[in-house]
């Protein structure tokens, strides 16, 4: 797909390329794409890239002389079919404790939505989601494709203690706390995965692109694996999506 | 090993910062002011990435458990080796046992400690940056042991290089527009150009909070890319520039972009200071 993209400078060492401001896969593989590309011809340049849902940024690490130059750079790189991203991304699946112990506000989400708290937790854990980008806080990821009977306004005053493996529902998103902080969303269960490790290099096992799907376990299932995890005897394995 | 017998008001290992990793949701960190920390690396011939002890507002007391040489660069926090004031910018030799105190800062707002070949505290993700949830403490902590490589002072070098103090003095922060700039009004813009600001006492090493507040009716935007410097303006109205340890990506209009040298700047301003943009073009 072709996009008007828009190149900026950011700072003294570092370049914006926007996309259209929408939040689309298709445009994702786009950005991801260009992402590669950029990393694989810059490796010499040693750039660090980070993308968000519309925008790449690219960051040197010397002051670039001459900004126009740069730009025309960018603009002429060229992909070849060697340069896209692989297309058969990871699908990975998190399981999710939905019992009132951990989803605090499962009971008052539910009301606000007038559906029933198994049909919220069958929406949430039926559909599949894809990862925009990282950010936020370390291993925080950005999902995409949450089921609009889902949508719901953040809550108007945060909470100031959002429990370490937290997943909630904020405007349009869901996605899980991945340590203790600060939150505005709605707590509808907890995950007794890790999504931040920084003893492991790469530190989350996620990247931007990859596929996840919730799964509901019980509660006596989520205190196994929280041992299972804490022991390191817990791995998350992807599926290969077709 | 240095010994913390005080770690001051907030004192924390830095070193250049955390690179390669803001993919996975993690900040750079490193220290907020990178030219006086660089200036006394520089000065000490260690490479611009060894870590140093970064304090703020108050500093600590700390003990040398073996000899080596010290620079102490930044604010001015009245430091006295063995009780005996010191000059800063300026290698200082440190017997076993010497004693380092520091205390209420008189200009400026942080002051570094750095030694000779840097300190040696664990590496995590490439970084010695304290940032909890990557290092498992944010702050360093009375009785810590900090560990150094022992130098003996070789030659009595007494290189003094000039310190340009207008980090600590001057108020204007250069700037470029920022990606959401021109959705600014004309009123919006004159005001940010022209305004005087002063820094709230909500500043931290994730964001300084500026007053007083800009009218505002700018929607949200799509979450974006963020770096240290970025200056967004939210909702009710507040401006907020992020600084070392900011997240990644941000949801709010992204006004303006301090240069480096005004980041460093910042880094030395605290509560009720003033300050001014300067647009670059």
């Amino acid at each position: 797909m072709e996009y008007e993209l828009k190149f900026s400078r950011y700072n003294e060492h570092s370049i914006l390329i926007e996309w259209p401001a929408i939040m689309d896969e298709n445009m994702l593989k786009d950005i991801l794409n260009f992402k590669n590309i950029i990393e694989k011809k810059y490796i010499k340049q040693k750039v660090e890239v980070i993308n968000a849902f519309n925008s790449i940024l690219v960051i040197y690490n010397y002051t670039i002389d001459n900004i126009n130059d740069e730009i025309f750079r960018l603009k002429a790189l060229k992909f070849t079919e060697d340069d896209l991203v692989d297309s058969k991304s990871k699908l990975w699946k998190i399981p999710v404790c939905y019992d009132d112990e951990f989803g605090m506000d499962l009971n008052e989400f539910s009301k606000q939505k007038q559906l029933s708290e198994t049909e919220v937790i069958e929406l949430h854990s039926t559909a599949i989601y894809t990862i925009f980008f990282i950010g936020f806080l370390p291993g925080f990821l950005y999902l995409g494709g949450l089921d609009k009977k889902l949508h719901l306004d953040r809550k108007s005053t945060p909470n100031l203690d959002v429990k370490k493996g937290a997943v909630g529902i904020g405007g349009n998103q869901t996605g899980i706390y991945p340590q203790n902080s600060p939150g505005g969303w709605h707590i509808i269960g907890n995950t007794p995965v890790d999504f931040f490790n920084p003893k492991t290099n790469p530190p989350c096992v996620f990247n931007a692109g990859d596929q996840l799907k919730f799964y509901p376990i019980s509660k006596s299932e989520f205190l196994d694996l929280e041992q299972d995890v804490k022991h390191g005897c817990f791995q998350l394995k992807p599926l290969q999506n077709a | 090993m240095l010994k913390v017998l005080q770690p001051g008001f907030y004192s924390t290992l830095q070193d250049y910062g955390r690179f390669g990793y803001r993919d996975y949701g993690v900040p750079v960190s490193g220290v907020m002011d990178s030219y006086s920390a660089q200036f006394a690396n520089a000065l000490l011939g260690n490479t611009k990435d060894a870590a140093l002890i970064e304090m703020t507002m108050v500093g600590g007391k700390f003990q040398f458990l073996e000899p080596t040489t010290i620079v102490v660069s930044g604010a001015f926090m009245n430091p006295k080796l063995n009780d005996m004031p010191i000059e800063q910018h300026k290698l200082m030799h440190i017997h076993s046992n010497d004693v380092l105190h520091f205390a209420q800062v008189e200009q400026g707002f942080r002051t570094y400690l750095a030694i000779k070949g840097g300190f040696k505290s664990d590496v995590l993700l490439g970084s010695r940056s304290q940032y909890n949830p990557v290092t498992s403490n944010n702050t360093i902590h009375k009785g810590e042991l900090v560990p150094y490589q022992s130098f003996s002072s070789l030659h009595g070098s007494n290189s003094k290089v000039k310190f340009d103090d207008s980090i600590l003095k001057s108020n204007t922060l250069d700037v470029f527009k920022g990606p959401e700039f021109d959705r600014l009004s004309e009123k919006q813009k004159q005001q940010i150009e022209n305004g005087e600001f002063k820094v709230s006492k909500n500043n931290n090493r994730m964001a300084y909070q500026l007053e007083p507040m800009v009218e505002n009716d700018l929607e949200p935007i799509l979450s974006a890319p963020v770096l240290p410097g970025t200056v967004q303006l939210t909702p009710n109205g507040n401006l907020i520039v992020l600084t070392r340890d900011c997240q990644t990506t941000g949801g709010y209009p992204r006004v303006l972009q301090l240069m480096e040298s005004a980041i460093n700047m910042l880094a030395q301003k605290t509560t009720g200071n003033t300050l001014k943009f300067r647009l670059k073009e």
